[in-house]
C-alpha cells in the first residue's frame, strides 16, 4: 500500500461497464436428438439466473485490484468475463495490454508427459512463444526446486511438486494484467508465502493485478483497492478495509442479530429465571451494533439484563467460544471483590466486558451466565444464542489469541548445554 | 452502503482513451502465432503420447490399418480375386486398397477424435482464453502427423509392388488438402455440436461405417458402375461423396493411370466442381457452426 495508483489519474488498464452476464438454467436438459426428435415442439424452458449485472469497475495501471464476496456471489463469473472465457451478454469490458489469467494453475498439464512438455505447451497456452518457454524452462524448474525429477512423468510428481511447476510457469508470464482466481487456496504454508513474495514482487514492478478471493488478510494486506460483490452486484469499492469490513458483515451478517438456529453453542436457557439477559451486542461507544471486531484494538461486549425479581449482587461471566467451541476469554464480575449491587424486579441493567481485542481472526459466539454469587451453581440465566462476531486482522499466526511476543536470539558461550544427564541417558545401556 | 467510488470515471469518459472493448471468446483470434503454436503443440503432445505412451508406441498407429488392410487384401484378392477381374486400372489392387485405407484412416481419425475434443478438453476451454478452434485443428494436425507416418508406408508397399514413380505423384498434395478439408469441415461441425448433444457420438460412428463402404475402398468405381448403370441417380448420388474423388484420383495418380481419374469417374472434369462444392460447403458450414458456438462453450458444457 506504498505507493497509491489512483484511479482517475491515467487510463485504466482495465474497465468494465455495465457488465451483465445470465446464465440459463434448464429445467430438463435436452441432451439428445432423440428427445429433440420426439418432442419438437416443446419449448426448453429454463431459469435465468443473474450472475452479473450492472458491473462497473476500472482498474488504474499498476493497481492490485482485489474482487471479494462470497460463494456464488459472481466473482468467478466477472473473472472470466475479464478473461475473455464467457461472454458478457452486455456491457463493455476493456483492457489494455497483455492479459494473463489464472483461474487454476497448471491448465492443460498432461500427466503422461515429462515437465518439458508441459511446461512448454502452459507456457503458450499463458502467453509465452515457444522460444521464450524454451528459454525459460531452467528458471521454472529452478524455481520449482524439481531439478532431479524433470524426466519424471508428470503423474509420478507429487501433488506439492505439481503445485511447484505449474507455479513457476505461470509467474514467468509477463504480462501486464494478471487475473488471479484464488490460487492461493492451494499448497502449505511456506508455499503460500512464496506466492505473495511473488504478488508483492509483481506489484513493486508495476503491474495491474486483479485478484478474486475471500481471504480478507489477503485483500487487506496487499490490494489497493478493493471491490465487493453481493448477488452479482457491486455493493461497494473502495478501501480494502472497508471492503473487507462490509464482506464479513455480510458473509456473517445473518448471525450477528440473533440467529434462532442457536449455531448449537447450546442454546437452552438454564437458571431460576429471577434475571434474563435481554441483549448481547458490540459497542464501543458508537451508535448501533457492530459484528466486527478489528484486531488490536479495544473491544467491548455489552450485556443487558432484566430482573424479574429482586436480586442481590450477582454475577455475571462471559465466555468467549471459537470456532471449535473453545472458551478462548472467560471474564466474570465475580473477580472482583466488589458487589454489584442490589437489584429490584423489572429494573434493567447494562453490564459491559472490555479488554484489548488480541483474539485470532475468527468468529466467536459470547455464552453470559447469570449466577447468584459465590455458588457457581445457582444459575439464574445462561445465554448462548444469541449473536456472534467475526474478529477482522491480518495476523493469523494460527494460534487462539495474538499476544504480541518479543524474539531475542543469544549467540555463543551464553548458550547453555543441555544437560549432560539427556545426552548420557541416550548412550547408555 | 457506501457508493461506489469510481461511477463517476467509469460512466463516461473512459471509452474514448481505451479503444476497443475487449470481444470475448471466440474461434479465432487476432493473434495467428499464437494459434499456431497452441495447435501445435496440443497435436506435437498428443503424437508424443502415442508414440512412447506405450511398450509398441507407434506401431500400434500403422499397425490398425495394415491389419485392416491385410484382412481385407486376403478376403477380396487372395480368396475372391477381385483385383484379377479384367477391367483395366484393377491392377495394383492391393496398393490402391492400401492407400485408401490410409487416407480413411485419417478421414475417421479426425473426425471420430473431434467429436468428444472439445469436451474432453473442458478444463482448459472452462478455465484460460485461447481461441477455440485450435481445438479441432489441433485433432486434424494430429492426423497429418499420422498420415504422413502412414504413407511411408504405403510408398515402401507400393515401391516393392513394382510402382515406379510418376509425374503425376504431385497431385498428392492437392488430393490431400481436399481430404483435409472436407475431414476439417466435418470435424468443425462435430465438435461444436456434440457440446449441446450427445448422440453425435454413436451416430457418427454409424455413418463413419456407411461412408466406408459408400467410398471405393474394398469395391472399385468400375464395380459400382458396372451394378448401377440403370440407376444413374444413385450412382450420381454415390459420387458426390467427395471421398471418392479423393480416393479414385488417388487411385489414378498415384497409383495406376489406367483407373479412372476421379473426372473420368464422375463423366467429365466440370462434374468435379460437384464434390468441390460439397467440400467447400463442409468448410464454411462447419466453421459457421463452430464460431457460433465458440462464445457460449466454455458455459454449456
Amino acid at each position: 500500500m506504498s505507493s497509491e495508483p489512483t484511479a482517475t489519474s491515467a487510463a485504466p488498464a482495465l474497465a468494465a461497464q455495465d457488465v451483465h452476464k445470465t446464465f440459463k438454467i434448464p429445467e430438463e436438459r435436452t441432451h439428445t436428438l432423440k428427445e429433440r426428435a420426439l418432442h419438437p415442439l416443446r419449448r426448453s424452458r429454463h431459469d435465468e439466473f443473474k450472475a452479473l449485472s450492472d458491473i462497473s469497475f476500472a482498474v488504474a495501471p499498476g493497481e492490485f485490484f482485489g474482487i471479494v464476496g462470497r460463494n456464488g456471489s459472481g466473482k468467478s463469473t466477472l473473472l472470466k468475463c475479464l478473461a475473455g472465457i464467457y461472454r458478457a451478454d452486455a456491457g463493455k469490458i476493456w483492457c489494455k495490454g497483455r492479459m494473463s489469467t489464472f483461474i487454476e494453475l497448471g491448465v492443460g498439464f498432461n500427466p503422461d508427459l515429462a515437465a518439458y512438455d508441459n511446461v512448454a505447451l502452459n507456457g503458450i497456452m499463458l502467453g509465452l512463444s515457444p522460444s521464450e518457454a524454451r528459454a525459460r524452462y531452467e528458471r521454472v524448474i529452478e524455481f520449482a526446486e524439481l531439478e532431479e525429477f524433470q524426466d519424471l512423468k508428470l503423474k509420478n510428481y507429487s501433488s506439492g511438486m505439481h503445485v511447484r511447476l505449474a507455479f513457476s510457469v505461470a509467474i514467468q508470464v509477463d504480462a501486464d494484467i494478471l487475473l488471479i482466481d484464488e490460487v492461493l487456496a492451494v499448497g502449505d504454508a511456506a508455499f503460500q508465502q512464496k506466492c505473495f513474495d511473488v504478488f508483492n514482487r509483481m506489484r513493486d514492478e508495476g503491474r495491474t493485478i486483479v485478484f478474486v478471493t475471500h481471504d480478507m488478510g489477503a485483500v487487506t494486506r496487499f490490494c489497493h483497492r478493493a471491490m465487493l460483490l453481493e448477488r452479482g452486484e457491486v455493493v461497494t469499492i473502495g478501501d480494502p478495509r472497508d471492503v473487507a469490513d462490509r464482506y464479513l458483515e455480510i458473509a456473517f451478517g445473518r448471525n450477528v442479530a440473533h440467529d434462532d438456529e442457536g449455531e448449537n453453542v447450546g442454546s437452552a436457557r438454564m437458571g431460576d429465571g429471577k434475571a434474563r439477559v435481554s441483549d448481547v451486542w458490540l459497542g464501543d461507544d458508537q451508535p448501533g451494533r457492530r459484528a466486527i471486531a478489528p484486531q488490536s484494538e479495544p473491544l467491548t461486549l455489552k450485556v443487558l439484563v432484566t430482573f424479574n425479581e429482586d436480586v442481590s449482587d450477582p454475577a455475571v461471566t462471559m465466555s468467549l467460544l471459537n470456532e471449535h467451541r473453545q472458551p478462548v476469554v472467560v471474564a466474570t464480575t465475580a473477580q472482583h471483590s466488589e458487589r454489584t449491587g442490589d437489584f429490584t424486579a423489572g429494573e434493567r441493567a447494562l453490564f459491559a466486558f472490555s479488554f484489548h481485542n488480541m483474539l485470532a481472526p475468527g468468529r466467536y459466539h459470547p455464552v453470559l451466565t447469570i449466577s447468584h454469587r459465590g455458588s457457581g451453581l445457582n444459575v439464574i440465566d445462561r445465554f448462548a444464542g444469541g449473536m456472534s462476531f467475526v474478529v477482522r486482522g491480518v495476523v493469523a499466526s494460527g494460534g487462539m489469541v495474538e499476544i504480541p511476543v518479543q524474539t531475542e536470539v543469544t549467540r555463543g558461550e551464553l548458550v547453555p548445554h543441555p544437560p549432560e544427564a539427556i545426552q548420557s541417558a541416550g548412550t547408555a545401556r | 452502503m457506501s457508493t461506489p467510488t469510481l461511477s463517476e470515471p467509469v460512466s463516461e469518459p473512459l471509452s474514448e482513451p481505451l479503444g476497443q472493448p475487449i470481444r470475448g471468446p471466440r474461434a479465432l483470434t487476432d493473434d495467428w502465432s499464437r494459434f499456431w503454436h497452441l495447435t501445435y503443440n496440443i497435436a506435437r503432445n498428443e503424437f508424443k503420447l502415442k508414440f512412447f505412451g506405450s511398450a509398441l508406441g507407434y506401431v500400434w498407429q500403422v499397425m490398425r490399418p495394415l491389419l485392416l488392410f491385410t484382412v481385407l487384401y486376403i478376403f477380396f484378392v487372395v480368396i475372391s480375386k477381385v483385383g484379377k477381374g479384367g477391367h483395366p486400372g484393377e491392377a495394383d489392387y492391393g496398393v490402391q486398397l492400401l492407400g485408401s485405407i490410409i487416407l480413411f484412416t485419417f478421414f475417421g481419425e479426425v473426425t471420430s477424435g473431434s467429436v468428444r475434443s472439445v469436451v474432453d478438453r473442458e478444463n482448459l476451454v472452462r478455465k484460460i482464453q485461447f481461441p477455440r478452434l485450435v481445438i479441432p485443428l489441433s485433432i486434424t494436425l494430429l492426423g497429418l502427423f499420422n498420415l504422413a507416418m502412414n504413407l511411408v508406408v504405403v510408398l515402401i508397399f507400393a515401391l516393392i509392388s513394382g510402382i515406379r514413380p510418376m509425374l503425376s505423384w504431385i497431385e498428392l498434395p492437392l488430393i490431400l488438402v481436399m481430404l483435409v478439408m472436407f475431414s476439417t469441415g466435418v470435424s468443425m461441425w462435430l465438435s461444436a455440436m456434440f457440446v449441446k448433444f450427445r448422440d453425435i457420438q454413436p451416430i457418427w460412428e454409424v455413418f463413419t461405417q456407411i461412408l466406408f463402404y459408400a467410398s471405393p475402398l474394398i469395391i472399385p468405381v468400375e464395380t459400382v458402375r458396372a451394378k448401377l448403370v440403370h440407376h444413374q441417380f444413385l450412382m450420381h448420388l454415390y459420387l458426390l461423396n467427395p471421398l471418392v474423388t479423393v480416393f479414385q484420383q488417388f487411385r489414378h495418380a498415384m497409383v495406376n493411370h489406367d483407373a479412372l481419374s476421379a473426372g473420368q469417374a464422375l463423366g467429365g472434369w466440370i462434374y468435379l466442381l460437384e464434390p468441390l462444392a460439397i467440400v467447400a460447403a463442409t468448410l464454411v458450414l462447419g466453421f459457421w457452426v463452430f464460431n457460433r458456438a465458440a462464445p457460449h462453450i466454455a458455459e454449456d458444457l
